[in-house]
């Protein structure tokens, strides 16, 4: 399944150019899932990427099949290039039984526990202790040169979650990588009622945590960064906090208008698109043409169209089929058939 | 205020201003991200006055229960794990008119309320006008009154529940529909009164099985007014899985209308 993931390409250019495929097609996804949505082919919300491909995209990049990847509701670009299969990504949105949720969880709550794609909760920061528990466990089992990856925005840097998890990490001196994006709001709430520190980084000094900061805009200054805090974890130097700045350019989900973003900020260096921004970069680098770009662009909806019409044949989950059993020890299962 | 991803803050703070004698609200964005902020709640709030004579005059907000598509956590229904706890006081309104002058009653108790309010309510209820008078804290309501068999529900149930009673009317069945309006305190005569008419008791919760608001009702009616039953009383709950995504999961989940109406046939056949 999870066969696409490969981080070390020969050049630059080559990295460079296998990022922006990925950071295309999930934007595609994205973009198909919202007209998806707004033709009432989705049931519940619909959460976009929209302006975070590069930071995603640069951290699921540098992991390695055999790492472990907990990513959050922006983050279809990393889940694409960490391997995860687009039917996974289009398959639950649609509710298919098919899919790895089996309509049991549905939009971003996708994941595979197995091939190290932890399907993430909605509550925020919980994820982090859970990839320090991946990592711990690995280490008992004599399992070297592995990192743990995590994401959160900068809202959920407010939950007492992912103190704990960063405390707990540090002392651990696990290879973890917290990558934080902050895109100006949570919601509707901006930075301003959220934190008070002059650098997100900043908090990773409590805690005996190596920060970086990132501009979330720029693909090759988020391959550069975050590939490096994913070195620097990997080669034993402790959990890296990486802090990406950008804005999020899409509502909280797609009922949302995000009427309340300052316009001030969509005009103001944040306010780039990073998918724009990596286009110029190539043709300027001479990475590729214009044709190239056209070509990649024609593939990438081709795909999306062709597994789109897959999963629109599949079956929706049948709920008299269904297993309605929370235990994997089943007979301890109560049932509660009449009640 | 506009306040930071800090449940367990946010309800701690709440607790430090009502010391001060503030009255302060707090509005979870859903009740499913209440249990980060479970510890202030259970341990603090409920346990405060109890230790020290101080009450403690807070308002929890719980947008609570199922919508289609919002999976396993944005539709929990929370109010039973609440109530478990001495302390508090958990609201459940049904109507639109209840949850306007019950967040009002909320708000001037001086304890900790927890108050749930159904989603149902925001997006497909509406009220002609704002309520002039009330029940008061713990009264339960009689929203249709029948002789045949008592239906205990409350707040989104209480409407499926109403659904019910109007179809078995053509069947010539009447039923009674008890909306509890907060299930604690639960007001156990309403409900003793109401079998006492019927002699068949049915309770439907949306929450898990697991004990709970119906089990309770059960167990009080069986304990108190045995004599009074003509048949075991049933009650109809979500199925003991979490909460799933899928609208055809979901719709099967939960009790709606159609299972209630079974459950309510196979007990007026008893
Ligand atoms: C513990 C918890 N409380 C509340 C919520 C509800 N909620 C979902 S997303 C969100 C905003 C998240 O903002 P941020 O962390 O900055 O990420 P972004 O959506 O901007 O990517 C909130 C408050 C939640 N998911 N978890």
């Amino acid at each position: 399944m999870f066969e696409t993931a490969e981080s070390v390409a020969s050049s630059d250019g080559e990295l460079y150019l296998k990022a922006f495929r990925f950071m295309l097609l999930a934007r595609g996804l994205d973009d198909k899932m919202a007209s998806l949505y707004r033709g009432g082919k989705i049931h519940g919300g619909v959460f976009l990427g929209r302006g975070q491909e590069a930071v995603s995209v640069a951290l699921g990049i540098a992991l390695k099949k055999g790492d472990v990847f907990a990513p959050l509701i922006r983050d279809g670009a990393g889940r694409l290039a960490f391997g995860e299969p687009i039917l996974d990504w289009i398959r639950t949105y649609l509710g298919s039984a098919l899919g790895p949720m089996r309509g049991r969880d549905g939009n971003v709550h996708r994941g595979r526990p197995r091939e190290g794609l932890l399907p993430m909760i909605s509550h925020l920061g919980a994820m982090i202790s859970v990839v320090n528990g991946t990592l711990i466990g690995r280490r008992f089992k004599g399992v070297k040169g592995m990192v743990g990856a995590a994401c959160l925005g900068e809202g959920g840097t407010s939950t007492g979650a992912f103190h704990e998890a960063l405390n707990q990490a540090a002392v651990e001196k696990l290879p973890l990588v917290l990558v934080v994006t902050n895109n100006q709001y949570a919601y509707s709430t901006p930075t301003e009622r959220q934190f008070a520190c002059r650098n997100l980084a900043d908090k990773a000094i409590g805690y005996g945590v190596a920060a970086h900061t990132v501009d979330g805009t720029d693909l090759e200054a988020c391959l550069k960064v975050i590939g490096h805090a994913v070195d620097q974890a990997r080669a034993g130097h402790g959990p890296q906090l990486v802090v990406a700045n950008l804005l999020r350019l899409c509502g909280h989900g797609e009922h949302d208008d995000a009427s309340y973003v300052d316009p001030k900020l969509k005009k103001g260096p944040v306010g780039r698109d990073c998918l724009k921004v990596a286009e110029e970069h190539l043709l300027q680098q001479g990475w590729a043409d214009a044709v190239a770009i056209e070509t990649m662009t024609q593939e990438k909806t081709r795909k999306i169209e062709d597994a789109v019409a897959i999963v629109q044949r599949e079956a929706s989950p049948d709920p008299y089929k269904e297993i309605w059993c929370a235990l994997s020890c089943r007979h301890l299962s109560e049932g509660f058939d009449n009640i | 205020m506009d306040a930071p991803i800090s449940e367990d803050a946010i309800v701690g703070a709440a607790i430090g201003a009502a010391i001060e004698g503030m009255r302060p609200i707090v509005e979870m964005q859903f009740a499913d991200f209440s249990t980060p902020g479970f510890n202030q709640i259970i341990n603090h709030a409920a346990t405060l006055y109890w230790r020290t004579q101080v009450p403690c005059p807070i308002t929890i907000r719980l947008p609570s229960g199922g919508t289609s598509g919002s999976g396993p956590f944005h539709s929990q229904s929370m109010e039973a794990i609440y109530a478990h706890y001495p302390g508090l006081i958990v609201m459940t309104p049904a109507t639109v008119e209840d949850a306007y002058s019950m967040l009002l009653e909320a708000v001037a108790i001086d304890d900790p309320v927890i108050f749930c309010e159904h989603k149902y309510l925001y997006y497909h209820l509406k009220a002609d006008k704002l309520p002039t008078e009330a029940m008061p804290v713990g009264k339960a309501r009689i929203a249709r009154a029948g002789r045949d068999l008592t239906i205990v529900a409350y707040s989104a149930m209480v409407h499926e529940a109403l659904a019910v009673a109007e179809e078995l009317a053509g069947e010539g069945t009447e039923i009674e529909v008890v909306d509890l309006r907060s299930i604690k305190p639960l007001d156990t005569d309403t409900v003793m009164a109401s079998v006492a008419r019927t002699g068949r008791l049915l309770c439907v919760g949306e929450a898990w099985p697991w004990g709970g608001v119906t089990a309770e009702v059960i167990a009080r009616v069986a304990t108190e007014g045995f004599g009074l039953l003509d048949a075991p009383p049933q009650r109809l709950n979500a199925k003991d899985t979490p909460i799933p995504y899928h609208p055809n999961l979901w719709t099967a989940h939960r009790p709606t209308a159609r299972s209630i109406a079974a459950a309510a046939r196979n007990l007026l056949r008893m």
